[in-house]
């Protein structure tokens, strides 16, 4: 297990990684918004989760498409504004999709997707499925009416669904302190009726372990939704590939403790180095084909333009 | 014998024989399943078809519309409806940034079966907020449909048209219009976009009435036809994607053009429908066109100002006299009691 953990988190820090080495050159004409620091909550959500289940994200959605299974190479396509991309370069990095694996996009407005993952809670309930839905968001999204209205109704109707906070603490640059009157979201949820927790300090084994007990009981049919707040840390700008602490808003000693609490090398010491290096291997030769697939690939033609305005 | 059918009971039967034809089409909105039903609009869907298929909502338009989108690409056929048309405006971000979006941002991975019906309110006092219009707002976005039916014979075949698109359909109601009755057949049949009506034929202006101001646009005609101006009257039904050509060949055949918009004049569907039919016949005719709409102010309650408000049928008639004869001829017909609207009574 510590080895797919692995894995899964080594494969996002490099991808992400890359995509800020790259940045520089111009290739990626995209907004980028990296997840460094923050992989940990996508991926003690998502191994918890089945390729059947559902996940809506952020514009911060590398990590949770990545995570939940999202195809690599299309990822990176899309970033170049590749026809080969997860949409066809229509979408960019703030809208990755990827249907096969149950990642339902994510949306540059802050809190729009987590209605929608409401609402697809609200068909599988319909439909008696037994797949559960998970909406991702940040503390900032918790700003907006519409997180209030949404997670009310998921629990009006019980639906499916878990709703997952990733509280990095800031909205662009303003912190959570500044933007709320009680800043435990945890525990202004309850008083929906849902069933919420505080996972501190980007614990990615509780997440798993947590997440995983939920996920079980809904499917065997306890009643949603449930919630957790997942306090993390985004250790870059809030949009761009470089570090940010030059600016004032946030001091690199509130970065401190998680860089010396980075799961990823937590959990490097946790897997045999023989085995490690396996995966670093593996997943370093499989980023470097993504870049050149999506390096190789073809830009949309002209005639694309006019293309998915409509669905016949 | 035909069958007559108000404009709510078409709205009625098409929902349930869409219900009761594929059960991914579900039904919901504020009060939509309480005794008044939405003027009686989802009368009986609750009881046939269950509360999960049929239900009220939370006063929350914004979480419901990002729902019903969920629901949708769930491969749901949602219907979404609101009781006046202004509460669209809380669900901006959801329609116009993801729902109209969705299709074309995931390169045609995913796609927005949705309907979202709302009522225009008019007259009794509808006030600032219960009597807009908004559809040009929707008109503007690619990846919206928009349609605004007139009669009770549209009214379900726009709706059948609607929920069977793979697209989110905006599907606007007058509340006036509800009260009109005529044929509609009861077999399951659509009426799709990209074809304008011709109601009236005529040969010296085009009237082009859009949603209630189809109404008032025909009694236009008939006060013309005192003065010996036939009027050629189309109702376009579908605002997005509009059917220009009809309109364009009418007026290529008129040389005179008025849009009798329910809505504002500026930047609204006349503007469009003007600014597409010059495009058209620039160069080829010589046109006169016309903008007629609402006052450029809120809407006021009281009823002597309200009347103002809105242009009616003799307007109408006044300024087709007027683009007809050339200059202002101060001509208004007497008002015909048959030619009268219909007193709305309250309280809604």
């Amino acid at each position: 297990m510590n080895a797919r953990f692995y894995r899964s988190l080594y494969r996002i820090r490099r991808v992400e990684e890359e995509i800020a080495r790259i940045y520089p050159t111009n290739k990626i004409k995209s907004p980028v918004h990296l997840s460094i620091g923050q992989e940990a909550v996508s991926v003690g959500v998502c191994l918890a989760l089945g390729s059947q289940d559902i996940v809506f994200g952020t514009y911060r959605g590398h990590a949770l498409y990545l995570a939940k299974g999202g195809n690599l190479k299309k990822m990176i396509a899309e970033l170049y504004g590749r026809t080969t991309g997860c949409a066809k370069g229509k979408g960019g990095s703030m809208h990755l999709i990827d249907v096969t694996a149950g990642v339902m996009g994510g949306s540059a407005i802050v809190g729009t997707t987590i209605p929608q993952a409401v609402g697809y809670a609200y068909a599988l309930k319909l439909k008696r499925s037994s797949k559960v839905v998970v909406s991702f968001f940040g503390d900032g999204a918790v700003d907006e009416g519409v997180f209030h209205e949404s997670i009310n109704f998921a629990a009006l109707k019980n639906l499916p669904i878990i709703f997952v906070c990733e509280n990095n603490s800031y909205a662009i640059h303003t912190h959570q302190i500044q933007r709320q009157a009680n800043p435990k979201i945890w525990e202004r949820v309850k008083s929906y009726g849902i069933p919420s927790e505080r996972i501190e300090g980007n614990d990615l084994f509780k997440i798993y372990q947590k997440v995983s007990n939920v996920v079980k009981a809904l499917r065997s049919g306890k009643k949603g939704p449930i919630f957790f707040e997942c306090t993390t840390y985004r250790l870059k700008e809030h949009v761009g590939p470089n570090e940010d602490y030059h600016l004032g808003y946030r001091t690199r000693e509130e970065a401190e403790p998680w860089l010396k609490n980075d799961p990823l090398q937590k959990l490097a010491l946790l897997v045999k180095s023989k085995k490690r290096q396996k995966i670093e291997k593996e997943v370093e030769k499989e980023i470097e084909e993504a870049f050149e697939y999506a390096e190789k690939s073809p830009f949309p033609k002209d005639s694309e333009l006019f293309t998915d305005v409509f669905k016949n | 014998m035909k069958r007559n059918l108000s404009y709510v009971e078409a709205v009625r039967e098409a929902s349930d024989q869409e219900m009761d034809r594929d059960k991914s089409v579900i039904v919901f909105g504020l009060d939509v399943d309480d005794p008044k039903a939405i003027q009686g609009t989802t009368l009986g869907l609750v009881q046939k078809y269950g509360h999960e298929r049929v239900f009220g909502t939370p006063l929350s338009e914004d979480a419901m519309t990002g729902a019903a989108i969920g629901m949708a690409l769930a491969g749901l056929r949602p219907i979404h409806i609101h009781i006046r048309m202004d509460f669209m405006l809380l669900a901006m971000n959801q329609l116009v940034n993801i729902a109209a979006k969705s299709h074309y941002m995931y390169g045609g991975q995913v796609n927005i079966p949705l309907v979202v019906r709302s009522m225009i309110g008019k007259s009794w006092g509808q006030g600032a907020q219960h009597s807009q219009s908004l559809y040009s707002f929707f008109m503007h976005v690619p990846g919206l449909k928009v349609v605004a039916p007139t009669t009770p014979y549209d009214a379900k075949g726009c709706l059948i048209e609607a929920i069977r698109d793979n697209n989110p359909v905006i599907y606007i109601e007058h509340r006036i219009l509800h009260f009109q009755k005529g044929y509609v057949p009861e077999k399951l049949y659509t009426v799709g976009s990209g074809k304008a009506r011709v109601t009236v034929k005529g040969k010296d202006i085009t009237l082009v009435g859009i949603s209630y101001m189809q109404v008032e646009c025909q009694r236009a005609a008939r006060y013309l036809e005192s003065v010996g101006i036939k009027a050629e009257v189309i109702d376009p039904i579908w605002l997005s994607p509009l059917d220009i050509d009809t309109i364009a060949a009418s007026v290529n055949k008129t040389g005179r053009l008025i849009v009798a918009d329910n809505d504002w004049i500026t930047c609204g569907a006349g503007s469009e429908i003007v600014s597409e039919v010059l495009e058209k016949l620039q160069g080829k005719r010589e046109i006169k066109v016309h903008r007629m709409g609402f006052a450029p102010v809120t809407c006021p309650p009281t009823p002597p100002l309200e009347k103002l408000f809105y242009p009616d049928g003799r307007d109408i008639a006044s300024a087709s006299f007027d683009l007809v004869k050339g200059g202002k001829n101060k001509w208004v017909p007497d008002e015909q009691i048959d030619l009268k609207e219909i007193e709305f009574k309250g309280p809604f």
